[in-house]
């Protein structure tokens, strides 16, 4: 049994590399979870006219991606969010930092179906993941507590909300997630709790709004009206949760990096970005 | 010595080697972090803020958690696991106790990320509704599951201590005049106390060190839990969770490595308790 399959092994292998008489390059894409169907659909779309360029896509969540990029693992980090400081001296002392911005996405807030609350302030959206608002009840619903669901510290919607939310964009520079805040170590199993618990409440990227899982419109402040996110709203910027979705690469941006990012950058490469419900850049 | 012999000595001590390897190399990347930052609220503190400047690093809410979580798991699984040990191995049918053996050895094989999803499809609702929580991701479930996933390591261990205790021991005892029952409980579980003690210890081990499934299941608060109902995030899903995104070096880095040596440390306690325990009572 062993004998055969290191012979099955070694066969595979002469034939893989007899096919390879052409050079293939191989472009790593590695970061956001909540850009690794993007990726993975246009480095698809990519591939089919680019026979020489192979790209391997993997999620694990943009700092995962950004750390990979600094110990020169991957080729490009794809990040939902903007590199820390910490971050771009060290990718400063490995070449030249290309930051492009390939999307936008709009970060939803979500309920359980059955939930009666259809808007909230931004405001109020701090107060109840600092903890200041725990109970539906505060806000027009049921008499119920609110149980926080927030991605954990891998994922750059945690520093987006963070820094956009929690902190009201920096003003309140020291706010945390409250301690009761339940990490959830997926989009998918965050996803999931929402549309099981009635009085769970999340942010999920736009691309992952089902039926199942209600979207809460957002009011910039009390004078605005609620905007619920879609690709019109976070276009026209009048949808306030909204964020760039960068690829991060260090170094000379040249050969198959240079066409890789040149098509994602392309009408061809956008269209792309709009089939999966993300916002093309123009 | 024939080398064949110097052969076996030798892979004897690579494996010693390398666990003292695994410890120095938990120790040497936890260094910097309890050099230069740690304090008592280390382990007293409820905070965890990684990613925050300045950042702040307090576990107890994770030793806490792991702690429950285990406890659970073992309290309702040891019972469970060594019944059926005995079962197994002294009530059963010949042709059942061989079908349920492969039962358990295959259960043993399944990755615990299969778990992990029954947990949150099948157990964590159930847990919600039956004790009416306001979530079901929490300690209690997770527990449970672990305490299913450990059964295929008590079982078989059990199992196999009281199969190797010689059967003059209960031909004696029939022939003293005791019945079935007795002999089993007075003469061959006794016997095997020490078999079966491993196999709990083994599975304290597992409980302890499991992280797929409690990452998924327990719910990921980061807060002290003060009950089992609530959630919470044991160490091994806080390392599994944050180890992959924390700067190579960073204090975070550091900090999850410390936070790992405890849990190595945990073990090693309650496996040096459980083991004087079990050579006193042999000692006896």
């Amino acid at each position: 049994m062993k004998k055969i399959s290191i012979l099955a092994l070694v066969l595979t292998i002469a034939f893989v590399t007899m096919g390879c008489q052409t050079q293939v390059t191989t472009l790593d894409v590695t970061g956001s979870d909540t850009m690794v169907n993007l990726g993975a659909a246009l480095a698809e779309e990519f591939m089919k006219t680019n026979r020489t360029i192979e790209i391997a896509v993997s999620g694990g969540g943009s700092g995962t991606g950004i750390a990979a990029l600094l110990e020169g693992r991957t080729h490009i980090a794809q990040s939902s969010r903007d590199l820390r400081p910490e971050e771009r001296t060290r990718a400063a002392a490995r070449g030249t930092l290309h930051e492009i911005t390939v999307g936008w996405d709009g970060l939803a807030v979500a309920v359980h179906p059955s939930n009666p609350v259809n808007e909230l302030t931004l405001a109020q959206l701090a107060q109840i993941y600092r903890g200041e608002i725990r109970n539906w009840k505060e806000l027009g619903g049921n008499d119920a507590p609110i149980i926080i669901l927030s991605r954990d510290t891998t994922s750059g919607t945690f520093f987006f909300f963070r820094e956009f939310v929690v902190r009201e964009r920096g003003q309140k520079r020291d706010a945390e997630f409250h301690p009761d805040t339940m990490m959830m170590p997926s989009t998918e199993a965050l996803y999931q709790e929402i549309a099981r618990n009635p009085n769970a409440i999340g942010y999920v990227g736009l691309g992952f709004l089902r039926p199942t899982i209600k979207t809460i419109g957002i009011r910039a402040d009390e004078a605005a009206v609620a905007v619920l996110p879609s690709i019109e709203t976070v276009m026209n910027k009048t949808y306030p949760l909204a964020r760039p979705l960068f690829f991060f690469i260090v170094g000379e941006l040249t050969g198959a990096l240079q066409t890789y990012v040149d098509f994602v950058l392309s009408d061809e490469g956008q269209q792309v970005v709009r089939n999966l419900e993300f916002v093309p850049i123009r | 010595m024939p080398y064949q012999q110097r052969l076996v000595t030798m892979a004897g001590y690579t494996v010693l080697l390398i666990t003292a390897l695994i410890f120095s190399f938990l120790v040497q990347q936890s260094w910097p972090f309890i050099q230069e930052h740690i304090s008592l609220e280390f382990f007293t503190g409820d905070r965890w803020l990684p990613v925050s400047l300045p950042p702040v690093f307090q576990i107890r809410g994770f030793l806490v958690s792991s702690v429950m979580i285990t406890a659970l798991a073992i309290v309702v699984g040891v019972p469970f696991g060594v019944l059926a040990a005995v079962s197994l191995a002294e009530l059963l049918p010949h042709g059942i106790r061989v079908v349920f053996r492969s039962i358990f050895e295959v259960a043993a094989g399944i990755p615990s990320v299969v778990f992990g999803f029954l947990g949150i499809k099948l157990v964590a609702p159930a847990v919600a509704n039956f004790f009416n929580l306001p979530t079901g991701l929490t300690g209690f479930s997770a527990g449970i599951v672990l305490s299913v996933m450990i059964l295929p390591t008590l079982v078989s261990l059990s199992e196999e201590a009281l199969r190797n205790v010689p059967r003059e021991y209960s031909e004696a005892s029939y022939a003293l005049g005791a019945s079935r029952w007795q002999t089993i409980w007075r003469v061959v579980v006794p016997t095997a106390q020490s078999g079966i003690a491993a196999s709990i210890l083994l599975a304290v081990g597992r409980a302890i060190g499991e992280t797929m499934t409690v990452l998924m299941v327990a719910g990921g608060r980061l807060a002290t839990p003060s009950s089992i109902f609530e959630p919470m995030r044991p160490i091994t899903a806080l390392i599994a969770s944050e180890v992959p995104n924390a700067a190579r070096f960073s204090i975070q880095f550091h900090a999850l490595f410390t936070a790992g040596l405890m849990l190595f440390l945990i073990t090693l306690a309650v496996n040096a308790v459980a083991a004087s325990v079990i050579v006193g009572k042999k000692g006896r």
